[in-house]
């Protein structure tokens, strides 16, 4: 999955600045690990904003702690995932890593680097200037590591595919070992309004978080700290709060114990009048993208989406997306097609326990006109600050009410879009039918009837079947 | 010998179907050619219009009628079929061939004209005997046949290639197949006055063996079962053209006289066709009485026997006292006997003893 995670880093690094992602992606054969692994090297390129040249070694090769306050939707949680697979790459093959990167200006550079795993410091090898005369812009990463590809492949042309149908603004490029090309292309520039950073909303705080920001946090009174490190509170709340909590509007939030700080996370949880958290900071794809991404990709004859108004759970806001699409080259298996996503990222595995599947599966598709062996794709997007996952593995959401409510709710939504195209397909469908009886047979009767009653000359039956035509459209 | 030549109208009958056929071809070619979707009206065959007519002692089929339509869209289907056999059934009347249900089944694959099933391509055969009011035979499609006849009578062939040609129907000792060229022969002569028609191939065999068509002067008729149309046909000309009485022998359980009831008043199958019963026909036996009094060894009546009894029961053909007191006896012994279960009294004590008896006791 180090591929993943290193696409991943890309479109964050070219979406944040809102220019369409470019994402080159080759793996090439190296030679034999094992018997069952290889080594292979791993390229990844794109064309984001580049990483200033002193930022380079410590952003590949050392691994930092959470070290975020403030909170916006991003695809990857803590921004570790790229430099744990060089990090894997470095632990199975003892290879440096290479990055070449350039913010756009006339020089590019070249780091080789190692990651010191006792210290967790970076270690460069090599490190050159190059001169960059087409002012290219973007980040090269390219390391080797050990796996299998061939039984890793189907999931990863999986999630190339599916991270092309929520990202349609993107180019993916994928050059496989055995030198195939998977390219899948953009249909659209147009990418969706970036979320903004906010606040940790009250409901949504653990004891941890609680802890840093008393750290960090220059204010002296509870009153100021909750004002300024807080979502949604303001200074009425504050009061109103610190009463219902019975705290010291003065209290230096330095001066808490550790029992008064865990006290003050449960009193955030209980107290009923903050104002739930805005979805400013969430960056759903939006109806158009996900309609046009699910044609690009699937290719169905029909297709419907739709978004739901935010929505929070324990004080994390969130949006679901969902889209249903039908036939064309969607295959007709004996199960729907379930795709999921989260922060536009695609979850490959799992699919059984997701809250999704749950949902899907409690709902009455005969009511829509639907069955699973029909070819029915249906996919479900959630945006949060805080995706719900149930495991550390982050690969599927668990089951909380408030995400069910609105993933039951966004697919009745679809259901019902998906009924009406069924109905009127089975009428269309039944017309034709019924045309496609009349003119096999009023011909047979013609002609049997000509040579029964010894005529030469048929009757025109063609005026017969043009009023059964707009018998028909009278009908519909 | 007294000699009897009977023209019947043989003939005249395959012409008023060829009539019958085109002139249904003109009424669908005119109402399409006027531009209006054609449509056959015929009388309901549903259970309900099916009603037992007293006078003609037969079932008919009462008032109500329907309508197929070509503007329908269940109907245009079985209405095409209909046409078709229409033309199939005119091709081979005109050129003088015949066909059974089952050629009817797999002709109409060449005209891309499939049946669902044999069971489809029968019921619009039937259909079209509905509307003409001719019975398949009639116009030259005919069920695979079973049943045979033997005796003194001397029969003229209408088929091509055997005009003219006669046969005695007691050149062949296991009796001539009533098939398409004897329901279509001319009856010539004949010394026999009754027709006795049986149930059972062995019987017939043993009757043929001990001179039954003399010792009696009869003809003797094998229906196999349930007499198929044609046979039934038969033997009503027998009786109708050469006015023999005919006597039924079957087994003697509710099916076997059941055999004999549908050549007397007919089927409620065939409730929209005329002239296939002779209900004149009496049934000879096995009676539930003549199991009593000949003591013949007998099964014991099973559930499904006795379900059969209490149908026959409300069936309005069997009105008679004599068929009300057989069906009464049978409920009361619950037994059931065999034609052949005479033979614990001899081989031919059927044929010297029970059958005078019976002929005597309902001539």
């Amino acid at each position: 999955m180090a591929v993943r995670e290193l696409v991943e880093n890309s479109l964050d690094a070219a979406e944040s600045h809102r220019i369409p992602p470019d994402v080159y992606v080759r793996l090439s054969y190296e030679g034999e690990a094992s018997k069952d692994t290889q080594i292979y090297k791993l390229r990844v390129e794109d064309n984001g904003i580049g990483v200033p040249p002193r930022h380079i070694p410590s952003a590949f090769g050392q691994i930092l702690f959470g070290s975020k306050y403030k909170l916006k939707q991003q695809r990857g949680t803590f921004g570790l995932g790229g430099k744990m697979a060089i990090l894997y790459g470095q632990i199975t093959t003892h290879q440096p890593a290479n990055i070449i990167s350039s913010t756009g200006i006339s020089k590019t550079y070249m780091y080789k680097l190692m990651i010191d795993i006792q210290r967790n410091r970076p270690l460069i090898i090599d490190r050159k200037v190059l001169i960059n005369k087409e002012m290219w812009r973007g980040t090269i990463v390219e390391f080797t590591l050990e796996g299998d590809y061939f039984r890793a492949m189907p999931k990863i042309l999986d999630y190339f595919k599916q991270t092309a149908m929520v990202n349609p603004y993107a180019n993916l490029t994928f050059v496989d070992p055995k030198g195939r090309l998977y390219k899948f292309i953009r249909i659209t520039k147009e990418m969706p309004p970036p979320p903004k950073e906010t606040l940790p909303h009250p409901y949504g705080v653990d004891v941890e978080l609680l802890q840093r920001l008393i750290q960090i946090t220059p204010y002296k009174n509870m009153s100021e700290f909750l004002r300024f490190h807080f979502h949604r509170v303001g200074e009425i709340t504050a009061r109103k709060f610190l009463g219902f909590s019975n705290i010291s509007p003065s209290k230096n939030p330095k001066k808490l114990s550790h029992e008064e700080i865990v006290r003050l996370m449960h009193m955030l949880k209980r107290y009923k009048e903050f104002l739930p958290p805005d979805a400013s900071c969430l960056s759903p794809l939006g109806e158009d993208l996900l309609k046009a991404g699910i044609l690009k990709e699937l290719k169905p004859e029909f297709v419907a989406v739709h978004q739901r108004k935010p929505a929070t759970y324990a004080g994390h806001p969130f949006i679901i997306e969902v889209g249903i699409a039908y036939g064309g080259e969607i295959p007709a298996k004996n199960v729907f097609l379930v795709y999921r996503f989260a922060n536009r990222i695609p979850l490959l595995y799992d699919e059984a326990n997701d809250v999704s599947l749950r949902v899907i599966t409690a709902m009455n598709w005969r009511r829509y006109k639907v069955a699973p062996d029909m070819p029915v794709a249906i996919l479900v997007h959630i945006c949060s600050t805080k995706v719900p996952y149930k495991t550390v593995g982050k690969e599927f959401i668990a089951d909380r009410p408030e995400v069910r409510r609105e993933i039951a709710n966004g697919l009745r939504e679809v259901a019902r879009q998906i009924q009406h195209f069924m109905s009127k397909r089975e009428h269309v469908d039944k017309e034709r039918r019924r045309l496609g009886v009349f003119s096999k047979y009023l011909p047979k009767i013609a002609q049997f009837s000509t040579k029964l009653a010894g005529k030469e000359k048929l009757p025109d039956v063609e005026k017969l079947l043009a009023s059964v035509k707009k018998y028909g459209e009278e009908e519909a | 010998m007294e000699k009897k030549k009977h023209k019947s109208s043989m003939m005249e009958r395959r012409k008023e179907v060829l009539t019958g056929l085109s002139n249904l071809g003109y009424k669908i070619y005119d109402q399409m050619d006027k531009g209006s979707f054609p449509s056959i009206d015929m009388p309901s065959r549903s259970t309900d219009n099916i009603m037992y007519d007293k006078l003609l002692r037969q079932f008919i089929l009462g008032d109500r009628r329907v309508r197929r339509s070509a503007r329908n869209i269940r109907h245009v289907k079985p209405f095409t079929q209909l046409v078709w056999a229409a033309l199939f059934s005119n091709e081979l009347s005109s050129q003088r061939k015949t066909s059974t249900l089952r050629d009817v089944y797999y002709s109409a694959q060449a005209y891309e004209m499939t049946f669902k099933d044999q069971q489809e391509s029968n019921n619009i055969v039937t259909d079209l005997e509905t509307i003409l009011g001719f019975s398949r035979e009639d116009f030259s499609i005919f069920p695979e046949e079973r049943s045979a006849v033997f005796g003194d009578l001397t029969v003229e062939y209408t088929v091509p290639g055997y005009e003219g040609k006669t046969l005695d129907l007691t050149s062949h000792p296991d009796g001539v197949l009533i098939g398409p060229a004897l329901t279509s022969s001319e009856f010539v002569r004949t010394s026999a006055d009754k027709v006795i028609a049986i149930e059972k191939g062995g019987l017939f065999t043993r009757f043929v063996e001990e001179n039954v068509h003399k010792k009696y002067n009869s003809i003797l008729v094998l229906t196999a079962g349930q007499a198929p149309r044609a046979t039934r046909h038969f033997i009503r000309r027998l009786n109708e053209e050469l006015n023999l009485p005919v006597f039924v022998f079957t087994d003697g359980d509710p099916w076997g006289m059941h055999i004999a009831m549908v050549i007397i008043s007919g089927s409620a199958n065939a409730a929209h066709l005329r002239e296939l019963n002779t209900p004149d026909a009496k049934w000879s036996g096995v009676w539930a009485t003549d199991i009593v009094n000949y003591k013949l060894p007998t099964d014991p009546l099973d559930e499904v026997d006795m379900k059969r009894l209490y149908e026959l029961m409300k069936d309005p053909r069997y009105k008679d006292p004599l068929w009300r007191r057989e069906i009464k006896t049978f409920m009361k012994i619950k037994k059931k006997a065999e034609q052949e279960a005479f033979s614990r009294y001899g081989l031919t004590y059927i044929v010297d003893e029970y059958l005078p008896a019976k002929l005597e006791e309902t001539k």
